[in-house]
């Protein structure tokens, strides 16, 4: 029973993870306002202009916050999913490998998100 | 009346069944749900179903009436069945013992997790430990649950993790006892309840709220407890 529950948890309280949750969710409505409003008050969006804003050192650092801030919340989130539904009542006495198997899935994916974009940011337009 | 109860006899069947009964019932009079069960039981011997007062106050007879948990004692027919026909089954979530009758051992052990008595290690009094009236009436809304287990069992969180979410019951009674002015272990009981599944798996679905027979809010109560964590953990 212990298992399940500090399985992919890294240790944390469900006090962190819910203030974790709250914090990045806030953070991730503020880049989303913030990108809104570029492609609101941007006339003509080309690539160019996309550079020009994501360039700036400011939206770099507000971009990287963000994904991060991505990465807790989706893993927070996919963490309780699987400890809710992979369950040995639907997945018999193995259910804490299809557990892990999920939680390297997920972990996995989170990884390649956060990564991918951050290493577009950080690398388009200039240093 | 068309009446469908959930049968099961684990000596006896393989499976649960579920039966149809034809039912007459005097007229000219909305009886409760467990007038019913009474009748049916009168038919047939053998269906077995929890009760006791009879008047909503010992929590025996709660069960699953048209999809909705309830006391059956309290639950007119006409709110229970409005369209005519009336389909029981025992509270979802829990072991069936038989019929409408569950195992409430898992529900009773969430409710031992949170030191459900006052805790004081002060000397006592020499009567009796007083409280001011603005602190008892702190506990109004939340002494009254008769722990029948409607809203523990009507709870998503609780059929996913029975074994480590407390349950709303259980949550409203560790308010009570944080919010009790007389008790002292307020920061052992929020160190008990600060893991990821006992108060954090709540969701807020509310369903609690809106099957609790006595009109109580263990949401509200849940919201409370992640507060007090959180202005501890602050």
């Amino acid at each position: 029973m212990a298992l399940v529950t500090n399985v992919g948890s890294f240790g944390r309280s469900g006090l962190a993870d819910f203030v974790l949750q709250r914090v990045s969710a806030v953070v991730l409505g503020l880049y989303a306002l913030c990108i809104v409003g570029f492609f609101a008050t941007t006339p003509d969006i080309d690539h160019a202009a996309l550079v020009g804003f994501l360039d700036s050192l400011t939206m770099k650092a507000f971009t990287t916050l963000a994904l991060v801030a991505l990465a807790m919340h989706a893993w927070i989130g996919m963490w309780t999913v699987g400890t809710d539904y992979v369950r040995r009542h639907y997945f018999g006495r193995g259910h804490t490998v299809y557990l892990a198997l999920y939680q390297l899935v997920c972990v996995g994916a989170i990884f390649v998100y956060v990564l991918w974009p951050l290493s577009v940011v950080w690398t388009v337009g200039g240093p | 009346m068309q009446i469908s109860i959930y049968r099961f006899d684990p000596d006896e069947n393989e499976a649960p069944r579920m039966e149809d009964v034809e039912l007459d019932l005097p007229e000219g009079r909305d009886l409760m749900v467990l007038d019913v069960l009474e009748l049916l039981k009168a038919k047939d011997p053998s269906i077995a179903y929890r009760r006791s007062c009879r008047e909503g106050v010992c929590g025996s007879d709660g069960i699953n009436m048209n999809g909705r948990n309830g006391l059956a004692c309290i639950t007119p027919l006409s709110e229970a069945a409005p369209r005519g026909k009336l389909t029981l089954r025992p509270l979802p979530g829990l072991p069936v013992v038989r019929d409408l009758v569950v195992d409430m051992s898992q529900f009773y052990r969430q409710y031992e997790k949170i030191t459900p008595w006052l805790v004081n290690d002060t000397p006592p009094p020499a009567q009796e430990r007083l409280q001011k009236p603005r602190d008892r009436d702190k506990l109004n809304g939340l002494y009254e649950c008769i722990l029948c287990a409607c809203c523990t069992t009507a709870c998503p969180s609780f059929w996913w993790n029975p074994d480590k979410f407390v349950g709303p019951a259980g949550l409203l009674q560790a308010y009570r006892f944080l919010a009790d002015s007389r008790d002292t272990a307020t920061a052992e009981r929020l160190a008990a309840l600060e893991d990821p599944f006992s108060v954090f798996r709540c969701r807020g679905i509310m369903n609690c709220v809106s099957v609790c027979p006595k009109g109580l809010n263990p949401t509200r109560a849940i919201g409370k407890i992640r507060t007090m964590l959180l202005s501890q953990g602050i």
